[in-house]
């Protein structure tokens, strides 16, 4: 009985969640276009989520690109088709790992700076004395970071797509020894517009998504210092978790 | 000019505010005194829309603020100044751009005539020197006179203040009420203030209202509250002279 209440309640805050972000997210979507325009609070952000979520970006992908290659290459010893490593390891990281880790380190890197700078606000009464001043709060704090992630995110991961793709190249050309020609022939053989589309289709959902997740968790914080830090945990949880599960559907069901 | 009637709130289940009545005099200074926790600060909340009311109604201007919408509420807000009782500034700005943002929302001025109306507001509230500070860098009561002077830039019909002078020292308490006077009657402002100083209030205040177990207790002139009955002002006001 219990058990049954338990999940109920969680089902039901679940619930509750996810309609409470849809609105937050559509309303800070909207809300960008109406005056006082905040162009430099999006370059601001921009900036913030871009540039200093690159090194951390960079790293992610060049690793990634070369362990998938490593990895890709023993499957593919296996049946004696490593011409096509190149070609695989672009598939992979264009269509999948490109925009899903690009997604996840920027949620570490600005998603939980964003819960975390927002709910400090909430907390010291700023976000009220926003209202007092009658400035709307989400479309002078939430708009600019959402339009700013669904600009910059894509970006990242084409920049991820290409760093990966040179770390897969060189471990295919170096330590695979694969002619280069051969491995650059396949590559632009296998891989299609689509397929580069679709991996930058999805960042975009991405972005919008995790800046929703961890502007609705900081703006709704309660209780100190303790709420806000709970609140980011939280928020980088579920982005994470959000981004995977979101990935999978869209990738069945579009892509 | 603002009218509060038969306001109720309940915060998880306790009652907070148990039908307050109240009119705020135009031009006019009330304060608005009474024990810690019986619900002051929620009362001035209830006035600009932060808080909405289980049950009551405030009138500001011919409509009932509780009723409206938050973009109808923009509007009143503009003409309603609020002071919170911690500052509410914003940490990620200076002092100075603190005073400046709700001139660089709300009006279309030069970069030239906003430097010189901070600069004025900071040198009326004696902060010029830490106009480039930032809010984690002031004291407390630093903090507090920024905010008034933010409060004040926006240069509202009605402003309410949350304690503009606890934890100032009682130079500056008569400094700040005194600059506070001096804007009413200059800008013609209808003036709420919440402050636990007995002395500062029947010197400064057109009237004082009491609130006592989230009532109304006594609404009047400092000379009226001072013959009051009611036991529980005439305590509170003893207690103040001992
Ligand atoms: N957002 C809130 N949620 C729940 N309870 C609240 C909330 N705000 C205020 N309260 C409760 O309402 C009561 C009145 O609080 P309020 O801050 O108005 O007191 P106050 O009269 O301003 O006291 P002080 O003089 O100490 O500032 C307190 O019991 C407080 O716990
Ligand atoms: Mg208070």
């Amino acid at each position: 009985m219990n058990i049954l209440r338990f999940l109920g309640k969680s089902f039901l805050k679940v619930l509750e969640d996810s309609g409470g972000i849809f609105l937050f997210f559509l309303k800070s979507l909207i809300y960008f276009f109406t005056p006082p325009f905040r162009l430099k609070h999006l370059i601001k952000h921009m900036e913030f989520i871009g540039v200093k979520s690159f090194l951390v970006v960079f790293l992610t992908a060049l690793f990634s690109g070369m362990v998938t290659a490593y990895q890709v290459n023993i499957a593919l010893a296996k049946v004696g088709s490593q011409s096509i490593l190149g070609g695989a390891v672009a598939l992979t990281l264009t269509r999948e790992l490109g925009p899903v880790l690009t997604a996840i380190v920027v949620v570490a890197r600005a998603g939980s700076a964003i819960c975390a700078e927002i709910g400090s606000m909430r907390i010291t009464e700023q976000i009220d004395a926003l209202k007092i001043m009658a400035v709307n709060p989400i479309q002078y704090l939430i708009s600019p970071r959402l339009w700013a992630a669904i600009l910059v995110v894509p970006l990242l991961t084409a920049i991820a797509d290409l760093i990966g793709i040179a770390g897969g190249y060189v471990v295919g050309v170096f330590l695979v020894k694969i002619d280069p020609g051969l491995l650059t022939a396949r590559m632009t053989d296998m891989v299609e517009f689509k397929d580069i589309m679709s991996g930058i289709l999805k960042s975009i959902f991405f972005g919008a998504f995790l800046v929703s997740v961890c502007g609705y968790k900081g703006y709704n914080v309660r209780g100190g210092a303790e709420g806000v830090g709970r609140a980011t945990t939280e928020a980088v949880v579920v982005s994470t978790v959000g981004i995977l599960v979101m990935d999978y559907i869209l990738t069945t069901l579009f892509f | 000019m603002i009218v509060i009637k038969g306001l109720r709130k309940s915060f998880n289940g306790f009652e907070v505010l148990k039908g307050v009545d109240l009119a705020l005099p135009e031009n006019h200074i009330t304060f608005i005194m009474g024990q810690s926790g019986t619900g002051k600060s929620v009362l001035l909340k209830h006035i600009v829309g932060l808080i909405k009311p289980d049950e009551g109604e405030i009138r500001f201007e011919n409509q009932d603020i509780t009723k409206l919408s938050e973009k109808e509420l923009q509007k009143v807000r503009k003409n309603i100044g609020f002071l919170f009782q911690e500052g509410a500034l914003f940490d990620s700005m200076t002092v100075g751009e603190n005073v400046a943002f709700p001139l660089k929302e709300h009006f279309k001025l030069s970069a030239k005539e906003i430097k010189s109306q901070v600069e004025e507001l900071l040198d009326a509230v004696g902060l010029l020197a830490s106009k480039d500070k930032f809010p984690s860098e002031l004291s407390g009561g630093m903090k507090k006179r920024a905010a008034l002077a933010r409060t004040l830039a926006l240069k509202p019909k009605v402003i309410l203040f949350d304690e503009p002078t606890t934890g100032l020292d009682p130079i500056l308490q008569v400094s700040i009420l005194q600059l506070i006077k001096d804007i009413k009657e200059k800008y013609q402002l209808t003036c709420a203030i919440i402050s636990h100083d007995v002395a500062l209030a029947l010197k400064f205040a057109d009237y004082i209202a009491f609130l006592h177990q989230g009532r109304i207790l006594k609404f009047g002139t400092p000379d009226e509250i001072k013959q009051a009955e009611e036991e529980f002002i005439q305590n509170f006001l003893r207690s103040a002279l001992l």
